[in-house]
């Protein structure tokens, strides 16, 4: 047992509870930056090296901080009061992640599969990581490219201001 | 338990109060928030069991925790385009609020 796993696992739930639980949506956004840092961590301390790096990268660096814009471009609602603590959707909601959360863990402590240490895994430097980018897994790597090419397209499309009425944008379009 | 079993634990606590955020919390940002927090869990449990049975394919687990990254970046980013858009329509951004099937 490593202590080190130990105290960064305690780190992700007490963040993620944190985004569960806080009112204010930017402290939300802020724990939730603080349990991708923390994953990061452990990704680091389970030897995977490149997806801890990445992991802080993209989501601690890009949507972290994505969520926190939003949420200052949605300004007028994140300050307004959430109704009663013990509604019914919200029993009900609870409810079920706690079936949920009850059936993996008993299914993990009873499997007999999952009894084995962690071994370490073969050696994964960048190196062998890009070569295999670029041959077993090159379709899926385009793949992944074009999603992201037609996603953020469409993010922009979507965020747009609309051209206002009579304004040079919207004349010159019906020309 | 053996560390195997503690880090899947810990990989379902973490969806489950995903899971929370996203059934009980009446933001639409809460919402998408719930839902990364579960995109995250599934990526940890790639990772460890990566590292429990990587012997037989050295880099599968891996690769798939990175193109999960991967689309769960673009989900975000699509996904608050989308929040933006709904607030600019109905000036708010709780679930309650977007009632009707023709904006």
């Amino acid at each position: 047992m490593n202590v080190v796993l130990f105290i960064i696992a305690a780190l992700i739930l007490v963040g993620a509870l944190a985004t569960v639980c806080v009112r204010n949506l930017v402290y939300c956004a802020l724990s939730l930056a603080a349990t991708f840092a923390a994953l990061g961590m452990l990704y680091l301390a389970l030897g995977a090296e490149f997806i801890g790096w990445v992991q802080i990268l993209v989501y601690v660096g890009a949507v972290a901080v994505l969520i926190v814009f939003v949420i200052l471009l949605t300004a007028p609602d994140r300050m307004r009061s959430v109704g009663p603590l013990f509604s019914r959707s919200r029993i009900l909601g609870v409810g079920v992640s706690l079936g949920v959360f009850g059936t993996i863990a008993y299914a993990v402590h009873k499997s007999g599969s999952l009894k084995g240490s962690l071994s370490m895994p073969a050696e994964t430097d960048m190196q062998s990581i890009g070569e295999e980018l670029l041959s077993s897994y090159l379709v899926p790597l385009e793949a992944t490219g074009v999603l992201l090419t037609v996603a953020l397209i469409g993010a922009v499309l979507f965020a747009r201001e609309e051209p206002v009425e009579g304004s040079e944008e919207s004349q010159e379009s019906k020309d | 338990m053996s560390t195997l079993q503690v880090l899947l634990t810990v990989s379902a606590l973490l969806f489950c109060l995903g899971l929370t955020a996203a059934l009980t919390r009446r933001s639409v940002i809460m919402i998408l928030i719930g839902i990364e927090l579960m995109l995250n869990a599934a990526n940890l449990n790639f990772i460890v069991f990566w590292r429990a049975h990587g012997d037989s394919d050295p880099s599968g687990g891996f690769m798939f925790a990175l193109f999960g990254i991967a689309v769960a970046a673009a989900e975000a980013a699509v996904g608050l385009a989308l929040i933006l858009l709904v607030y600019r329509h109905y000036r708010s951004t709780r679930s309650e609020d977007l009632n009707k099937l023709k904006g």
